[in-house]
């Protein structure tokens, strides 16, 4: 017994180094932001529900954003995480716990909104809603800005390996590639699987004819003869240890990899590529609503957005941060193309529970024959 | 045998309320989403769409009982070896079994992932020596070995705690009345062993059907295990009816497969006691 | 037969920590990555120091693999007691079912469907919040169960009953002769039961992604919802961190263990 009784102390001793050591060392104050917040909610507590590793949390230098908050406001935070919009669905759905604010993506959005799962946001009191580049206002699931505040953005690339891959593709074509035969990655998930064969196809991300997702179907089960696996967080240590030539990924992410493998490079095929804008809500059943106004705003402050910006390492919709020259992101062709070489981009829609589950069978006949 | 009264009531009680609140209310609740629609209304619908799953169920549950023998044949004579050593290196040695453990799944598989990928480890080992690589990750081979590393100390622990209460003299005496090596194994340990090798069995292949991570990680999203299906009905499709069907389904034919089990064991545990 | 079995035993050492070895390898990285080694460095670590949410998470994990594994083991036990005196065939077989049953169910069933009751119930009841630490140690006792129940029957059932009637026979109270005979027989699997019991919940995370409320995070639900990107290298430095410092002290303790009770069997022998 007592070596366990042992190995507890231990354990407790390590997580109260950490405890002392971590007073007052991390970057968590925004100077001139703390007189610009009340202090009125103070005391009351926040519930956000974000994606993993989407925020500044203070590492390497970088601002805590969530603790900045609560030393300017005096609201405590609970910030918890999920890794993806479907998984976080399933917990908002069932009201086990109500958040004050989520960071879903796009069509999710649209959902919440059919499903009276959200509710309209005060923009009177979201201050910083100016820094909010005019591109991602209006948008299709949201066409008054009545209910998302938008977060951050991205897009679909295809990402390869120099040294693999001869010459410069500029199509999906080549994820069919059989030249490329066991070096080929897709996503593990089907509507970003299907995305890529829709666009290869011409067919419409959004397309609710089921010929037409038969067409695509067919299309991904030809590519599984040369696929070497359909993946997803994975991505990063196949790319960058080498162990594949091509996969689609999102840009931000690919400037991760490029980082540590310089042999990679990137392109937005010309047959179009899908793009995704992730924004702030506040749930129908949001028990701290002006805590989470106050939230919102804070996260669209220059300072934190551009925080954020530099650790996310997406594409950020905040001017604000777009023309500040200490962001070391905002000349990379990657997140910002230039006009002219921007690729034609579609959003994805939420489709009907039918076309859904019809798509998702598919999807389980697809991997069966892989 | 007579087993004189406990006060078996009392014994029962606090177990039997837990695992009807926390049990079987559940259960009713998966069974309810089982043969209902998406509107509440009573179907047989999402059984009958489970006759597509066929192939899948068999492929899980074969893996399964590869990666159960698997785990039984390297823990058994482990298990052995170990209730042969001292007490204090025995005490130790059952922690570091099960250390490995304490470290979180997803940073385990991503180390195997460096171990076994195309260019990972092993293979430039080989390269070294001027082999050639061997195609691992992707591998029904990689999916049925990730289960096995997984699960490998809830099989050793088990048998190991049994086979430390057998006496040293009840060989002996086995010895005395000329049994072998191989008799001494199958006439004395091997008896005395069964309840902690049956439970052992259980708790690496009832967990083991229904994985879902381990095949995605080290199968390279390839291979589709009953686990996976029933993961992607009830998160990314959000369809709870198809789900909780597959999975009952999963867990009848578990069921049946331990009460098989079950059957064999009591008649060989007459022997034990 | 002897050195077979030494050899034979290393062999699955070298096995179970061959990933752990990589892990502390890649702790030192320089960069991001978890599968390209650019250069050494002790940022991931130093890191650690100056982040507070990751060391709330851990110390929550703690708590609650401990709780959880703590009582999982009282009722457990308790529960395989009962189980093992059981004189109806039937029952005991149902009961038996019944606690594998949170085995069988994909992790994701058993979390859908015990927050759903939660939720149910917390409705009923008029809870305020339906999803909380309570909630989410409830669901880790119960997963936890069956794994100490099946450590515990294989015992139960080598134990000689007998010794018990005879302590009874002596004069003990059932309970005092349970503790007295039984307990000490029946050790080893407890031990294991718990063993297994805080290994599950220390990792788990499905279950109690659906389980937990929004103020209480563990390590295994910080790390998993990493997984949109990538896992960063200072979840391996602290769980580098853990593992060294838990092999260290095993070992010293071990050591220790061993030289007192050869002093103990040194002076046995002198007298």
């Amino acid at each position: 017994m007592k070596r366990y009784t042992a190995i507890l102390l231990a354990l407790l001793m390590i997580v109260s180094m950490f405890t002392f050591a971590s007073c007052g060392s991390a970057n968590d104050t925004v100077e001139n932001l703390e007189a610009t917040y009340s202090q009125e909610y103070a005391g009351t507590t926040l519930n956000v529900f974000n994606w993993g590793e989407y925020i500044s949390d203070g590492s390497e230098g970088s601002l805590d954003v969530n603790k900045a908050f609560e030393n300017a406001t005096g609201i405590k935070v609970n910030y918890s995480n999920y890794d993806s919009n479907e998984a976080m669905y399933a917990k908002m759905k069932s009201e086990a716990v109500s958040y004050d604010v989520v960071i879903p993506s796009d069509y999710m959005i649209e959902r919440l909104i059919n499903e009276n799962m959200l509710q309209k946001i005060d923009m009177s009191k979201i201050t910083n809603y100016k820094n909010i580049s005019d591109e991602y206002k209006g948008l299709y699931f949201d066409e008054n800005d009545e209910y998302s505040v938008p977060y951050s953005v991205g897009m679909v690339g295809l990402i390869y390996n120099t040294t693999m891959v001869d010459g410069t593709p500029d199509s999906w074509s080549i994820m069919w590639d059989g030249k490329y035969k066991d070096n080929i990655l897709t996503f593990n998930n089907p509507r970003d699987a299907f995305a890529i064969s829709q666009f290869l196809l011409g067919i419409d991300l959004n397309t609710t004819d089921k010929a037409d997702w038969d067409k695509a179907a067919d299309k991904l089960k030809e590519q599984n003869k040369v696929l070497q696996g359909k993946v997803m967080d994975q991505v990063f240590n196949k790319m960058q240890g080498g162990n594949a030539a091509i996969a689609p990924y999102y840009a931000g992410d690919f400037l991760t990899m490029q980082s540590i493998n310089e042999d990679l490079a990137f392109v937005y095929p010309k047959e179009g590529t899908n793009i995704f804008v992730d924004s702030a809500c506040i749930p129908a059943n949001a028990k701290n609503y002006e805590a989470a106004l106050m939230y919102i705003n804070f996260l669209l402050e220059p300072e934190v957005a551009l925080a954020n910006a530099e650790y996310i390492c997406y594409a950020t919709p905040n001017m604000a941060v777009l023309n500040n020259e200490e962001y070391s992101l905002k000349d990379s062709e990657v997140l910002y193309p230039a006009e002219e070489n921007k690729p034609k981009t579609q959003y994805f829609h939420d489709l009907d529970a039918d076309i859904r589950s019809y798509y998702e069978k598919l999807w389980e006949d697809i991997l069966r024959e892989s | 045998m007579k087993k004189r009264g406990w006060g078996s009531v009392a014994l029962n009680a606090p177990y039997t309320v837990w695992s009807v609140i926390f049990i079987v209310v559940p259960l009713f609740i998966v069974g309810y989403y089982a043969f209902t629609d998406k509107n509440g209304a009573f179907t047989f619908a999402n059984i009958i769409e489970l006759k597509e799953y066929g192939d899948i169920f068999v492929t899980s549950v074969w893996y399964s009982v590869l990666a159960t023998v698997i785990c039984l044949l390297i823990s058994y004579p482990f298990a052995y070896f170990l209730s042969r050593q001292s007490e204090q290196s025995r005490r130790l040695q059952m922690m570091l079994v099960m250390l490995p453990m304490w470290m979180n799944l997803l940073i385990r598989t991503y180390s195997w992932m460096n171990i076994l990928e195309k260019n990972g480890i092993i293979n430039n080992l080989l390269a070294g020596i001027g082999l050639e690589p061997i195609k691992m990750i992707g591998t029904p081979g990689a999916v049925i070995f990730g289960m096995v590393y997984n699960y490998l100390p809830y099989m050793i622990l088990p048998i190991y705690t049994v086979m430390s209460k057998i006496e040293p003299s009840l060989l002996e005496a086995a010895e005395d009345l000329g049994c072998n090596g191989f008799n001494k194994m199958r006439r004395v340990i091997m008896p005395l062993s069964l309840p902690g090798v049956i439970s052992g069995i259980t708790m690496v292949f009832v967990p083991s059907v229904s994985t879902f991570y381990i095949s995605q990680k080290l199968g390279d999203g390839k291979i589709m295990l009953v686990g996976d299906a029933i993961e992607r009905q009830m998160q990314a499709a959000y369809n709870y009816n198809l789900g909780a069907s597959i999975s009952l389904v999963l867990m009848i034919m578990i069921i049946i497969s331990m009460a098989v089990m079950n059957k064999f064991s009591d008649e060989e545990g007459g022997l034990v006691i | 037969m002897k050195t077979f079995g030494k050899i034979f035993n290393t062999c699955v050492y070298i096995l179970l920590y061959a990933p752990l070895l990589i892990m502390v390898f890649f702790s030192f990285n320089e960069s991001k990555s978890t599968s390209v080694f650019t250069g050494f460095s002790l940022k991931w670590y130093l890191e650690l120091f100056s982040k507070s949410d990751i060391i709330e998470a851990l110390s929550n994990t703690l708590i609650l693999a401990v709780l959880s594994a703590l009582i999982a083991t009282v009722l457990g036990t308790v529960a395989a007691v009962g189980l093992y005196k059981m004189r109806s065939k039937f029952i005991y077989n149902t009961m038996n079912t019944v606690t594998n049953l949170p085995m069988m169910n994909p992790d994701i069933v058993t979390g859908v469907s015990l927050m759903l009751l939660f939720v149910f119930a917390g409705r009923l009841l008029g809870f305020a919040e339906y999803l909380s630490f309570w909630t989410l140690l409830i669901a880790h006792i119960t997963f936890n169960l069956p794994y100490v129940i099946l450590n515990v029957l294989p015992k139960l059932r080598q134990t000689d009953v007998s010794l018990y009637e005879a302590a009874m026979d002596l004069g003990c109270t059932p309970i005092k002769a349970f503790f007295k005979v039984i307990m000490p027989a029946i050790m080893p699997g407890v031990v294991s039961g718990a063993l297994m019991a805080f290994t599950l919940s220390l990792d788990d995370f499905v279950i109690s992604y659906y389980t937990t409320g929004a103020d209480f995070q563990t390590l295994p639900l910080k790390i998993f919802a990493m997984t949109k990107k990538t896992v960063k290298p200072d979840m391996y430095a602290l769980s580098s961190l853990i593992f060294i410092t838990i092999l260290v002290l095993l070992i010293v303790i071990n050591v220790l263990q061993e030289k007192s009770e050869r002093k103990l069997k040194g002076e046995f022998n002198k007298k």
